[in-house]
């Protein structure tokens, strides 16, 4: 092989370069890091239990929101039931930030963590944003 | 040794025909598949958020008695209050309508025009000069038979079926304007520039829009849901505005329509408008 010094040390440095984020984070401690979410709730009784299990809201929370989103809009369908009977309003706004009144530390960390930007805030308020003076 | 070319050519040929085989005998295998779309379901716990609701649509006031809202303006009186502008300040403070600097980024849902140009066709040269030139309370005509639904290419405007309204979904709206241009009474806007920044007060219990949409009066579809009259109604204190059921011969639109005169913008056009103005 001609110059295969070269190409091969070429080759180590392409791949250094092309790892980069993965072990700047390793070096840098990072690489287990998990987001931390903090659980805000408002202490209303009866109301501590969220309109689906925890594990299905985990992965699920995102469809849950957008059929919403269809049947107020479109169907002007507002009131959720959950299995054990409650009734919800279908509002992000109210109903989910009521309880997760802490956006920054609820819904953001993970979407940070994932990458993911969603719209919803493009148009819906953020009540506790405005209580805490920011706009 | 090895491939010669015509080998070659003749596997090549033979794979090019395995694989246009393959649709065939997929329409022809009996195996239909029907999987039902489990993917953004958690077979874990058994529920599945994605799965139709069980609405009944009489419970849920899809298909209740017919309803067609409908609005009443009395001219006469609103034209003797030509400064007073709380139905607009009540309805532009509770949906978060921008105030634009400019005329030309102007977003409205219920704004004032002078008579003799919304009534262009009952206008005459020599008639009440006074008449003509006082101002009209516009909105949204929420339709019998809109014209901008018909343009719209993904529905994000459409009429209700339950009662009548012309309703915008601004998350599906893709701000093409074709309702702009077909709308004959201009009650739709487009946000050109970004509205967030140009919003006196914020209420917080609705949302704004975003840049690139188009917005409209909805007759308040979320303050009907709760039992309450539309803010403009709610918010005129000389009793100019009324709302009611035009399918419910009882009510008080109803009966201001059988007692007076009453005209529409540009009835010509076919659109049917639900809003009626007492001259």
């Amino acid at each position: 092989m001609f110059d295969g010094g070269k190409i091969i040390t070429g080759l180590i440095i392409f791949l250094i370069i092309i790892t980069f984020p993965v072990w700047y984070n390793a070096v840098n401690g990072q690489a287990g890091e998990r987001p931390e979410i903090e659980i805000a709730t408002k202490d209303t009784p009866g109301k501590n239990e969220c309109v689906l299990p925890a594990d299905v809201m985990r992965t699920d929370h995102m469809d849950l929101v957008m059929q919403w989103r269809d049947e107020v809009v479109r169907h002007d369908d507002r009131t959720f039931k959950t299995e054990n009977g409650r009734e919800f309003t279908k509002s992000l706004t109210h109903t989910c930030l009521d309880c997760h009144s802490n956006k920054d530390a609820f819904c953001d960390q993970c979407h940070n963590y994932v990458g993911v930007d969603p719209y919803c805030w493009d148009c819906h308020i953020v009540p506790q944003d405005f209580e805490k003076g920011v706009k | 040794m090895g491939v010669d070319r015509r080998k070659f050519v003749k596997i090549a040929g033979a794979a090019a025909l395995g694989l246009t085989a393959a649709p065939p005998i997929k329409l022809f295998s009996s195996e239909t598949e029907e999987k039902a779309d489990t993917s953004l379901c958690n077979t874990a716990t058994d529920s599945c958020v994605c799965k139709p609701p069980e609405v009944d649509p009489v419970e849920q006031g899809l298909k209740k008695d017919p309803t067609r809202w409908a609005m009443v303006v009395n001219l006469g009186e609103c034209r003797k209050h030509e400064d007073c502008k709380d139905c607009i300040l009540a309805c532009h403070e509770t949906h978060n309508v921008p105030d634009f600097p400019k005329k030309k980024d102007e977003v409205k849902w219920i704004w004032k025009e002078q008579f003799s140009h919304a009534f262009h066709e009952v206008e005459n040269e020599f008639g009440d000069e006074e008449l003509n030139h006082s101002p009209a309370l516009l909105l949204c005509n929420h339709c019998d038979n809109p014209p901008c639904v018909k343009v719209c290419p993904t529905q994000a405007t459409w009429k209700r079926e339950q009662d009548g309204i012309v309703m915008m979904d601004w998350h599906r709206c893709i701000g093409c304007r074709y309702c702009l241009a077909a709308c004959p009474y201009g009650s739709r806007s487009f946000n050109y520039r970004d509205p967030r920044p140009h919003i006196k007060e914020i209420n917080t219990d609705f949302p704004t829009r975003m840049r690139g949409v188009v917005e409209k009066c909805t007759f308040c579809d979320e303050r009907l849901a709760e039992g309450k009259l539309p803010a403009c109604v709610d918010a005129c204190k000389y009793g100019c505005l009324t709302f009611g059921d035009l399918e419910d011969a009882d009510s008080k639109v109803r009966e201001l329509l059988h007692s007076h005169f009453t005209i529409r913008r540009k009835p010509g056009l076919g659109t049917q408008p639900e809003v009626f103005y007492i001259v």
